[in-house]
């Protein structure tokens, strides 16, 4: 089934409906964001230049360091009693991401989301179980109300607690899960234990996102599951999930164009690349009224391809993305930046400038390790001290990254000195 | 009238021990006492050698991170009771210990336990007061 018949146009139709909108979103910012008049006027660029799609190339880039350095709103183009919702993911530094949502643009997100879930698969009689947490982060409610303008029945279950989700799963009879790829091995492990086969659960189709995942690791979970397993894209800067997603094929994930203007470019030149050839994603909103973007880059390495998909729908499809441009790590699908762990542990008298992440998976569970030297003059000999240091360092650790690390004191000078570019990052899992 | 103790961070992880024994041994000290203290990631061990500030020198030359701390050398009848004698008078005296270990050689008749508490002075005081022994440095590093 195919939710809206926009995902079907012709590509001429397509572009000319983007290029009216990419004309449209240009005026508004132009008018409405400083930051981005001033971006325009610098290149000597008015809106009326943009007269075709391949004038897009002259429109400046959009980076994570520009929502940053416009903290909180300074990016918005709509005053803020016309947004009804606030969201955020973490920064590359102390100062999270904050995106924010106009009445429209809650419609829009629920749209976006119903294509993805019913291009997987969903149905309005399946019974939803979202296993990912509300709150800031966008999965949770992006999933949520998009499944529910399908007419799903969706169980709101968030993260953790994973006996509790089991007896969820069993109780309301759940046909469909929402969560992370390793979160649903997990759960497919606990059920082990508790003596559940996961694949008579009775589930039928599994929605993935917020971390990236193989081919393998799909087997595995519909192996063990006995469900399709799909993957869905987005992040909280362009709108959360919704941005794109499989359909049946499970060859590509499909990009709601008519919304997300994609490119990729080639990252350290910033030229753009044919199709096929692969890169950075670059987004352009088309239709967002509270935080539009423009070519916003979002370092994640991927290729688009143009030819026609089965299912029917002429959306270009990106491939499932395979790496980053950037050093941020997925970790239980949160974001985190070595930049946030430096700055916590500048700010701790005690720990050295030195440190190290280990990012590994026990079974199917991601582990953080920071590694920090333990400066050789505040060494006082008391075991009390240490173990105080170490568990100040876990505990602002987590305030900031939204995850529980484990902190592990090392000798000064055992940490490797490179000279130039230090590795920080040591990320043993196997994805 | 107390004694140098040498601290040095470790972390654990195999090698390490043997790594600090190693040094000091090819810098002629020898270990009087020894103790160690460790979670799962890392230890403390602490030493009292002869020479201590040669050997602080050495070690932190070494890379090792390294504090000085001082602490008590007390007598204890080698008998049964004999600790126990100590750590009351300690206790009613209001002292609280924060780690103690024992001496592998006797000063003549009696086991010596090195002790740290906060208030080293009035700990010796207490002790002194009852005709318990509390052992110098110049004693102590030469046993």
């Amino acid at each position: 089934m195919i939710w809206d018949r926009t995902e079907t146009l012709p590509r001429e139709d397509m572009e000319q409906l983007q290029l009216s909108r990419l004309q449209t979103v240009v005026r508004r910012v132009y008018q409405k964001v400083p930051f981005y008049r001033e971006r325009l006027q610098e290149r000597g660029l008015k809106p009326a230049h943009i007269r075709s799609l391949a004038d897009l190339t002259r429109l400046p880039f959009t980076t994570k360091d520009d929502l940053r350095v416009n903290y909180p709103y300074g990016l918005f183009a709509v005053p803020l009693e016309k947004l009804v919702r606030i969201h955020a993911s973490s920064g590359t530094t102390g100062r999270p991401t904050v995106v924010g949502y106009t009445k429209k643009d809650l419609r829009t997100w629920s749209e976006l989301v119903a294509r993805v879930v019913v291009q997987a698969g969903t149905k309005p009689r399946d019974v939803v179980q979202i296993c990912f947490s509300y709150g800031l982060f966008t999965g949770g409610f992006g999933l949520h109300y998009g499944l529910e303008r399908v007419g799903a029945t969706v169980v709101p279950a968030s993260a953790g607690n994973t006996q509790r989700q089991l007896r969820l799963m069993q109780d309301f009879h759940t046909t469909v899960l929402v969560s992370t790829p390793t979160y649903a091995m997990y759960i497919a492990e606990v059920a082990q234990e508790m003596g559940l086969n996961p694949a008579q659960l009775g589930l039928r189709l599994g929605l993935f996102g917020s971390e990236p995942w193989s081919e393998g690791m799909r087997q595995e979970l519909e192996a063990t599951w006995g469900f399709k397993a799909t993957d869905n894209y987005g992040m909280s800067e362009l709108i959360g999930p919704g941005v794109s997603g499989e359909c049946q094929m499970q060859n590509g994930l499909h990009i709601s164009e008519d919304h997300f203007l994609p490119e990729i470019i080639d990252p350290e030149t910033g030229e753009q690349l044919p199709p096929g050839e692969e890169g950075e994603l670059v987004i352009t909103t088309l239709t967002k009224e509270g935080l539009p973007l423009l070519r916003y880059r979002t370092r994640d390495l991927t290729a688009l391809d143009y030819t026609p998909c089965p299912c029917g729908r002429t959306t270009v499809r990106m491939r499932r993305v395979t790496g980053r441009t950037d050093d941020m790590l997925i970790v239980r699908g949160v974001n985190v930046f070595p930049s946030q762990v430096e700055e916590v542990l500048m700010d701790i008298p005690g720990v050295g400038p030195h440190y190290q992440i280990i990012v590994d998976r026990q079974g199917y569970l991601d582990e953080f390790e920071v590694q920090v030297e333990l400066a050789a003059d505040y060494f006082t000999g008391k075991f009390r001290d240490l173990e105080t240091l170490e568990r100040t360092v876990k505990e602002r650790l987590q305030t900031i990254l939204q995850i529980t690390p484990k902190v592990k004191l090392v000798e000064y000078k055992s940490l490797e000195r490179t000279v130039g570019k230090a590795k920080r990052v040591i990320d043993k899992r196997r994805i | 009238m107390w004694v140098k103790q040498i601290s040095v961070f470790l972390e654990n992880k195999s090698g390490r021990l043997a790594a600090v024994t190693r040094l000091l041994a090819d810098h002629g000290f020898n270990i009087r006492a020894l103790s160690i203290a460790d979670t799962s990631d890392f230890g403390i061990l602490r030493l009292i050698v002869n020479d201590p500030a040669h050997a602080n020198r050495v070690l932190k030359e070494a890379g090792f991170t390294v504090s000085e701390t001082e602490v008590l050398a007390v007598e204890v009848p080698d008998r049964p009771g004999g600790l126990a004698r100590v750590l009351d008078l300690l206790h009613q005296a209001g002292i609280n210990i924060e780690y103690l270990y024992a001496f592998v050689s006797k000063a003549g008749e009696n086991a010596l336990v090195l002790m740290k508490v906060e208030d080293l002075q009035r700990a010796v005081d207490v002790l002194s007061a009852q005709g318990i022994t509390i052992q110098g440095h110049d004693v102590v590093h030469q046993i």
